[in-house]
């Protein structure tokens, strides 16, 4: 009897964290402005993006997490790697000469955000 | 009104603040100010049109203070500083879990430790501080990503040793219940506080390597000067660099950094470059000479007009570029991401799978080693390794370039420029000087016997050509300039296409062409006419002397090849690359060339808006092709490029076209350019294979598939020490491209 809890229980752990980190719905795009404030807090609040081609935004990204995997911020496409002081805004200007979808990500690539370009 | 905050140190106590805050209110235009001495700032309000910036350090310096108005922290002091925190907290975080873990390994695994540290309750208490104290920022790191249906290796580490301290925790409280139910009833706090503690000194060591890989542009940022001497209304001012602006007068002397970029207005001196572009010799320079801020004033004081400041100076566009060539992605990379992404949740699947894989067929005591198995997986999983193996290699890679004047744009050009199979030279100006140089004078028999005067002749030669504007006239004017006097030209007449032809007092000169000499029915001997053939058969070009219709000299000249162009041509080919030289010149001239530095292969009477065109055909021949040029000629071609390296020409380092950049204009800088890229990769994929082949191999063995075979089962402990070293050895790895001989 404990076996045949113990499995069920297991199986349904494993199918339950499939479906908590990879079934998750994907974010609506917070559109920005001249400025817009992201959350670094294990992840990125706003989690997706959208900027206008050609137009000059600020991200002000705001780093709450303590966790070394976030003290990086990368946006690969537009050659940023930046590193963010803990508790305090770290402003970053891009001008998007492209449309699409970009990535941004944490230094070592675990946690991920997109920044889409209209 | 304007509101300024700045800093102020020489404060010692409260009353210091008081009378810096009187003293600034004194002053006039100020309307407020406020100096507080626990966070050592003043925030000033002041009319701008009253009072100045430097009016108010004036006004807390004669007190005997320092502010410090418009020194803004670099963005570099802000990671250093956060690093120096970070290793400072877990030092400590390290000496008491170290302390702690050392008590409990000893009461788990020496038979003969006192017993009182064996007691399961004592043996509680010494692992809690180490569980939620010094491994609290994993529990918070991985609370915080779970809001947001997100992992990390946090989640791993806070997961895996929550199992450990737990069931150990659930062992003390219901050791009968589990005895009951015939199980071991063993506490495994040495597991969760010793896999904590290997982490943390990981992490320790991991901190302090990183440091290291961004040394290159902290060396960078420190070469720029602090203040220079400005000349304003006849006096001199010592400012704050932030202060100069475009067309300021600064005077510079010997031994002081030269502040920002500009040209030299008053006097002569030589100038150390190598901090900037690398070029180990001095730089002679004279009035008209342009200057690179940051670079050292050797020999004399001299004055110079400001042309480009803050972030338009040379210094700063390199800084910034290293910085973006840094943040690029190296398309090495896509498959990392892709796995980095899948890689912790897939962890913690496999994780709860062998936990059941051994509860359900392991030998006994199956719960204790489906735990044991379940928590090593969670720990020696190490998606760290794979995410530093990249990005680590590239910022090593990239700022040792800039130390050495290369200047890599991206990692992109990085990556590419490693598998280079062809390079294409653009003639002149890369192989070859670009100038054209007198290459040897011959005189007849008369002239040489002394029937005619050689001084007046080279004289009359000198002052003759003075009056022309061609290249050719120019080589033959610097070659006599430092040998004869001029002599007054009273009559100059330019023979487009054949020549020129001058009255200097009585003499009549003719210098130019053979069709020159046919045209003015003037016999050339014998002599003049073999060592004509001789010059072109070696690529020069001729021109004869006819003094009073008589020829009387030959003057050879030729675009002179660069003394490094033959040993770099060796060197790739050593590298088993091919060599391309690409002209306009005709086919005679450029084989002349190429057979004089060997290049394999010669491109000859190509048109500039050809070049472009030749790449694409060596591109689909299936080669990877890099191509020199200087950046503005040969643009496209540049582009056109699987790599562009543009040889700079000392001031501009922000040349488009090109994914490398050599800061000066050495060609002896290609071959290092595409070892270090070369070297760069093999680096990156060490990386790679290490961080893959870790977690490829090691994540089975903690599951258990050494069991079967060897009855091998991992040890969480090892587990945690493994996956210590493995981001360590990472880093380290990127370290070693400082020391690669380029």
């Amino acid at each position: 009897m404990l076996t045949f809890f113990v499995n069920v229980f297991g199986a349904g752990l494993m199918i339950f964290t499939y479906w908590f980190f990879f079934m998750k719905k994907e974010e609506k795009a917070v559109e920005a402005e001249s400025r817009l404030t992201i959350t670094v807090d294990g992840g990125y609040t706003p989690n997706v993006i959208q900027l206008k081609r050609g137009q000059k935004t600020t991200l002000a990204f705001f780093r709450k997490d303590p966790s070394s995997c976030l003290e990086e911020v990368v946006m690969s496409e537009f050659k940023i790697r930046q590193f963010l002081p803990l508790n305090q805004t770290t402003d970053i200007v891009i001008t998007p000469k492209e449309t699409g979808t970009f990535d941004i990500h944490c230094g070592m690539n675990m946690y991920h955000g997109k920044i889409e370009v209209v | 009104m304007k509101k300024l905050s700045f800093p102020i140190t020489g404060m010692h106590c409260a009353s210091c603040a008081m009378n810096i805050q009187r003293k600034l209110l004194k002053t006039s235009g100020v309307a407020s100010a406020n100096v507080n001495y626990a966070n050592e700032q003043a925030t000033v309000e002041f009319d701008e049109n009253m009072c100045s910036e430097p009016q108010l350090g004036k006004a807390v310096e004669s007190l005997g203070y320092k502010a410090h108005i418009g020194e803004q922290k670099g963005s570099e002091d802000i990671v250093e500083e956060a690093r120096a925190h970070d290793l400072t907290e877990l030092k400590r975080k390290l000496w008491v879990s170290g302390i702690l873990s050392a008590l409990l390994l000893t009461a788990a695994m020496i038979p003969f430790a006192p017993p009182f540290l064996k007691n399961p309750w004592l043996m509680w208490l010494l692992a809690t501080p180490v569980q939620f104290w010094a491994g609290w920022q994993y529990y918070q790191s991985a609370w915080s990503g779970l809001k947001n249906r997100s992992a990390n290796m946090d989640t791993l580490i806070a997961l895996g040793t929550s199992v450990a301290y737990l069931y150990s925790v659930f062992v003390v409280l219901q050791k009968s219940l589990l005895e009951g139910l015939g199980l071991r009833a063993d506490v495994y706090f040495e597991v969760s506080a010793t896999i904590i503690t290997l982490i943390l000194l990981g992490k320790f060591f991991e901190l302090r390597a990183k440091g290291q890989t961004s040394a290159a542009i902290r060396k960078l940022i420190g070469l720029q000067a602090k203040t220079a001497r400005v000349l304003r209304d006849g006096e001199e001012l010592q400012l704050p660099i932030d202060h100069i602006v475009k067309g300021d007068r600064l005077l510079v002397k010997p031994g002081e950094k030269i502040p920002v970029d500009g040209v030299i207005a008053k006097g002569a001196t030589s100038i150390d470059e190598s901090m900037v572009t690398g070029e180990s010799l001095p730089v002679e320079k004279g009035e008209g000479s342009k200057v690179i801020g940051a670079t050292i004033n050797q020999s004399g004081a001299f004055e110079m007009t400001a042309e480009k400041v803050g972030a338009e100076t040379m210094l700063a566009q390199i800084i910034e570029l290293v910085k973006e060539a840094q943040g690029s992605r190296a398309p090495i990379q896509k498959l990392v991401d892709i796995i980095s992404s899948y890689f912790v949740p897939i962890v913690i699947m496999l994780a709860i799978l062998t936990f059941l894989l051994w509860f359900n067929f392991g030998p006994e005591p199956q719960l204790v080693r489906a735990l044991i198995s379940l928590i090593a997986v969670l720990i020696i999983a190490c998606p760290c390794a794979l995410g530093l193996a990249t990005p680590t290699s590239i910022m090593v890679g990239t700022g040792k370039g800039a130390e050495n004047g290369i200047l890599i744009k991206d990692a992109e050009a990085l990556e590419v420029a490693g598998k280079i199979q062809t390079v294409v030279f653009d003639k002149t100006g890369t192989l070859t000087e670009g100038k054209p140089k007198v290459q040897g004078v011959e005189y007849t028999s008369g002239v040489k016997n002394g029937a005619k005067n050689m001084t007046r002749l080279k004289a009359l030669i000198f002052s003759a050509e003075k009056q022309s504007h061609h290249p050719l006239a120019d080589a033959v004017v610097k070659h006599f300039e430092n040998e004869v006097k001029p002599i007054e030209v009273t009559k100059f007449l330019d023979i487009s296409g054949f020549g020129i032809a001058a009255t200097l007092g009585k003499d009549k000169l003719l210098i130019g062409t053979e069709k020159l000499m046919q045209r003015e029915h003037i016999t050339i001997p014998q002599l003049l006419k073999q060592k004509a053939e001789q010059a072109k058969e070696n690529a020069q070009t001729v021109s004869y002397v006819a003094l009073n219709n008589t020829c009387v000299a030959l003057i050879s000249i030729a675009d002179t090849v660069k003394p490094a162009a033959k040993d770099v041509i060796a060197t790739l080919k050593k590298a088993g690359i091919q060599t391309v030289m690409i002209t306009g010149d005709n086919t005679a001239t450029a084989n002349a060339i190429a057979k004089q530095i060997g290049v394999d292969i010669v491109l000859a009477e190509v048109l500039p808006q050809d070049k472009e065109a030749k790449i694409q055909e060596l591109k689909k021949q299936g080669k990877k092709v890099a191509m020199v040029g200087d950046g503005i000629n040969d643009a496209p071609a540049l582009a056109a490029a699987d790599v562009g390296i543009a040889m700079g020409n000392g001031t501009d380092v922000a040349i488009e076209s090109a994914g490398i950049v050599l800061l000066r204009s050495d060609i002896g800088l290609v071959p290092k350019a595409l070892k270090l890229s070369k070297s760069t990769m093999r680096n990156i994929k060490e990386n790679l294979v290490w961080a893959f082949g870790y977690n490829v191999i090691l994540i089975p063995v903690a599951m258990g598939a050494l069991y079967p075979f060897l009855g091998i089962q991992l040890h969480p402990i090892l587990a945690s020490g493994a996956m210590a070293l493995s981001s360590v050895s990472v880093v380290t790895n990127a370290l070693r491209l400082k020391k690669v001989k380029i």
